[in-house]
């Protein structure tokens, strides 16, 4: 076993079946036990790209992987420690995410010669020696799932529908789990027969674990230790649904969020569809245009306007944006990236439309640029967007990818009284001598009087505006002062924002990230600097702006690294903006950086100047 | 609280217009303005959204809240803006380029959930402000700069596009005739749903009399029925004739008599069957112009169900208390 401790500090699991076998449930159940247990956690799970695709085929393998921790951790782990496939094409496009030595644990009763055919393969992976560098148990799942249930009287397909808790079963004794929690949740999840054969189905397999020869192979990952308080397991679209809903209650407007069902990021609709007791209006507009048009509209009219996709919505919103920027009011829009360009892969992650997101508008239209770096920071994100969009009257781009999305783990849940206030542009009381775009000294947002209030009814549009009056104006001086103020209005933004200090070495290499690359880079930092490196971690949230004292902290170290799943975007807006010779560590596969991979590649942008 | 008596000029705004001299935009937003003081609704309630295009200059015209947006996108912003705050009266001003070309697809959408705001479409068969291309009004065979040779593609129909769209409203005036264009921008708000009102509109720049054949005061009166529901539809000074329903078709009938007149079809304002006809009648066949209600029907509007749905769950969840919320789910205490 590569992991020969009987009390490892983390172990990786992979759940592999078909679509239908029911391995997101499995997973998740087991994520619920798991992060109960104390440990820390990380999953993600890896659906097939077609929605149905033909049973017992490779397209239709759904996969979960979870890495869980005595330590914290940052990632759900590269290759797993333990794989449970449920039938051929699970085990073979698995096989290469599992560690050599590691436990593989494959329901023998779906190698038939028709399951190897639609898994195309020519000979029988468990006869031809794929399995020899793994210790592997063939266990007829199915046949031992429809004895366990055969009392209930279930017919075949039902009883077969089983057998993801036989699996689980076997799982939680693998890792000394209690069945407690899920056995409660069978039990309020579902009805006489179903809720006796799941509960039989769970506990035969967890019985056969224990009476098959695994006993060499069970680990028992001790609790982490966590900052007390309370927690709950989070995904990225579900912390930015919530951060938005707390922007709804703190703020006391409402917040609109118009959008139009894309991959990865409807998931945001689905959660927000259902807050509508507190404050949140979601419309599901005919296309990406009119769901970001709608969210104006209802920023005009005073709501917090947000919409929410992926990159190719984004293209699609472009013009819309500038608009918010030009007519200065309150926006959200929140990027859920995948792998481009054009349709990509939808289902697969990528970092790539950050130059897109600061310069894909015509004209000089500056938004506020804010990144999310895992599940638990979702929440803070989205709420900071809303929190900066009405202070400075500006659009605010928030970006997450498909692997924040999808990836969860656990979350302190924040005390909602410490919660920074959401902050309006003071509101001008005199009608008379009002003027639409007169600022905010101190913020140069201009005041947000909504259509309704009487006396100050004015216009405004996408046309250049007259300073001060708001007035269709094609006066140079003024478009060149109006552009300037635009920006400037941003850089007092960034003097709010809080100052960036990089973990680890004060000198040497300086891993600069931003997005989901961040559990990834914080593994690698601490074993470089275990092995006595000195390298350093920064992580970016604040994009556009960046932090005031960014450019000062890059000038303190030898060698800047910047990993991104992209061709070198932050790399080139860094370049650019202080001149320093950051270098690009790319990865553009649709798959986020495995910790080995790039702690290899790390080192040897390293080694080329480290002295050491 | 009800509004106070306002006159014309409390909508009329310190902007210089800058609409061609002569050209048909003036008329209608005189009109809108005189019906705006009349309506009994306070002037900070009124809302005019617009997209691009000569006519989407029409919000800086008027002295109320108003919102100069993007190209085809207006009936987007609108609905945002009402389903924000339902309380508003939401005026939509377009063009045919910009709500049938670019903006489409918004329009048809907005019809078919019946957010309740009022759209005026000016049609002047053209492009005025990119200075004199064919729009998807124009008739085949528009020789403009863009189309030398005449254009190829077939028009819309602006109506017809707004009934198949599901409009729970849809009416039709002329800029030229002012008493007729009030008491329709007036039936447009007391409408609770989307309301379209196509407009012809002469752009006397680019395509001069693009409606002369029946606004010409000479032949106006035997070009143009004016409908009533209820009423039989009838029309003509010189000669009077009606309409009548044979087969699937409407035809034009000659009356002689009171009894002739009293013996053609009806308007019937409810029925999408007839709705359709009235729209597809061809002038250059002889048909006369339905001006006027041509269908209008009532159902439940957008942003109503929309905020009673946000009601609803405060009814039955009660008033979202954040900290449950973040705290529900499977929680663990450290
Ligand atoms: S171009 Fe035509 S529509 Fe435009 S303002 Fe001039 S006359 Fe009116």
């Amino acid at each position: 076993m590569s992991n020969p401790s009987p009390t490892p500090e983390r172990v990786v699991v992979r759940f592999a079946g078909d679509s239908g076998d029911g391995m997101q449930l499995a997973g998740s159940q087991f994520t619920r036990t798991t992060a109960l247990a104390g440990n820390d956690l990380a999953t993600l799970p890896d659906f097939p790209a077609e929605i149905r695709a033909p049973a017992g085929t490779r397209g239709g393998v759904s996969g979960f992987q979870i890495q869980f921790a005595s330590k914290h951790i940052h990632t759900p782990g590269d290759e797993a420690d333990a794989l449970v496939a449920m039938n051929a094409a699970a085990l073979v496009t698995n096989l290469t995410s599992i560690k050599k030595g590691g436990l593989v644990i494959v329901n023998s009763d779906k190698f038939g010669r028709i399951d190897l055919g639609k898994a195309e393969l020519e000979t029988n992976p468990l006869e031809d020696g794929s399995l020899s560098d793994f210790v592997a148990f063939q266990v007829p799942i199915s046949s031992m799932t429809r004895e366990a249930v055969e009392p209930f009287g279930l017919n075949r397909k039902h009883a077969d529908r089983c057998k993801n808790f036989f699996a689980l079963g076997i799982v939680y004794w693998l890792y000394g789990r209690s069945l407690e929690t899920t056995e409660a949740w069978i039990q309020k999840k579902f009805q006489a027969p179903f809720l006796e054969a799941n509960l039989a189905a769970l506990r035969a397999g967890h019985a056969f674990a224990e009476t098959a020869e695994m006993a060499e192979h069970q680990r028992i990952v001790g609790a982490a230790d966590f900052e007390t308080g309370e927690y709950r397991n989070i995904t990225g679209n579900m912390g930015l649904a919530l951060g938005l809903t707390a922007a709804a209650t703190n703020s006391g407007r409402d917040v609109f969020y118009g959008t139009y069902p894309i991959t990865p990021a409807s998931d945001i609709l689905h959660a927000l569809a259902r807050f509508k007791n507190y404050g949140v209006l979601t419309f599901q507009a005919e296309d990406e245009i009119a769901a970001v048009c709608a969210a104006i509209g209802a920023s005009y009219a005073g709501a917090i306007g947000t919409t929410g996709t992926s990159g190719p919505g984004l293209a699609l919103k472009a013009e819309a944006i500038g608009l918010a920027v030009m007519a200065e009011l309150p926006l959200i829009v929140i990027n859920v990236q995948r792998a481009g360009p054009s349709t990509g892969m939808p289902t697969k992650t990528e970092q790539a439309d950050l130059l897109q997101t600061m310069f894909g508008r015509n004209g000089e239209s500056p938004c506020a640029v804010i990144s999310a770096s895992r599940p638990n920071d979702t929440f803070e994100v989205a709420y900071e967007a809303a929190r900066l969009a009405v202070k400075y009257m500006t659009p605010v781009v928030v970006l997450s990818d498909g692997y924040i999305a999808n990836g969860a783990e656990p979350w302190s849940i924040p005390d909602v009284g410490s919660l920074p206030a959401i902050e309006f542009p003071p509101a001008p009381t005199d009608p008379e001598g009002f003027l639409p775009y007169q600022r905010d000294e101190a913020t140069l947002a201009r005041p947000w009087v909504v259509p309704g209030t009487p006396g100050f009814e004015h216009r405004i549009g996408g046309l250049e505006k007259e300073d001060l009056t708001g007035n269709v104006s094609y006066d140079p001086q003024n478009h060149e002062h109006m552009t300037i103020v635009r920006e400037e209005k941003l850089k007092r933004l960034q003097s709010a924002l809080p100052e960036v200090t990089p973990f680890g070495s004060d000198k040497g290499t300086l891993i600069v990230g931003w997005g989901s690359t961040y559990g990834a880079i914080r593994t690698v930092t601490e074993r470089l600097l275990s092995e006595g490196h000195d390298v350093a971690h920064l992580h970016l949230r604040h994009i556009h702006p960046f932090a005031p004292n960014l450019g000062e902290v890059l000038g303190r170290y030898d060698k800047v690294l910047v990993p991104e799943l992209n061709r070198g975007q932050l790399t080139m807006l860094l370049r650019h903006t202080f001149l320093v010779d950051a270098e690009c560590v790319s990865k553009i596969q649709g798959q986020p950086f495995r910790t080995t991979e790039l702690h290899e590649r790390i080192l040897s942008h390293m080694s080329s100047t480290e002295v050491r | 609280m009800t509004a106070p008596a306002y006159s014309k000029k409390d909508f009329m705004s310190d902007q210089l217009i800058r609409w061609c001299p002569g050209c048909g935009d003036y008329s209608i937003l005189s009109q809108v303005q005189t019906v705006f003081s009349k309506l009994g609704i306070r002037k900070e309630k009124y809302v005019v959204v617009s997209g691009i295009g000569c006519s989407s200059r029409f919000p800086y015209y008027m002295d109320t809240y108003g919102f100069h947006t993007i190209h085809g996108r207006a009936p987007a912003f609108a609905t945002g803006v009402k389903c924000t705050n339902p309380d508003l009266s939401v005026w939509v001003v377009t063009g045919d380029g910009d709500s049938l070309s670019i903006g489409g697809n918004h329009m048809a959408h907005v019809l078919r959930r019946n957010v309740d705001l009022n759209i005026l479409l000016f049609n002047n068969r053209i492009y005025g402000l990119t200075k004199g291309q064919y729009s998807p009004t124009s008739e085949v065979g528009k020789v403009t700069k863009s189309t030398p040779m005449g254009s190829l593609d077939r028009p819309m129909n602006p109506v017809s596009f707004a009934l198949g769209s599901g409009a729970t409203c849809v009416m039709r005036s002329i800029d030229i005739l002012a008493p007729h264009l009030r008491s329709t921008i007036e039936a447009a708000q007391e409408h609770k749903g989307a309301t379209f009102v196509e407009i012809y509109q002469n752009c006397n720049i680019f395509n001069d009399g693009a409606f002369a054949s029946f606004t010409d005061k000479a032949q106006r009166d035997d070009r143009l029925l004016f409908l009533e529901h209820g009423k039989p539809m009838v029309w003509g000074k010189t000669f009077r004739k009606g309409l009548q329903l044979q087969g699937l078709e409407l035809v034009i009938v000659d009356c002689e008599t009171a009894e002739d007149e009293a013996a053609c079809l009806a308007h019937d304002q409810t029925s999408l069957a007839l709705a359709h006809l009235l729209a597809g009648l061809d002038p250059d066949q002889g048909f006369p112009v339905p001006l006027g209600t041509l269908y209008k029907i009532d159902a439940p509007s957008y942003e109503t169900q929309f905020k009673k749905q946000a009601e609803a769950s405060v009814a039955k969840l009660g008033a979202g208390d954040l900290t449950a919320l973040l705290h529900s789910g499977d929680t663990w205490t450290v």
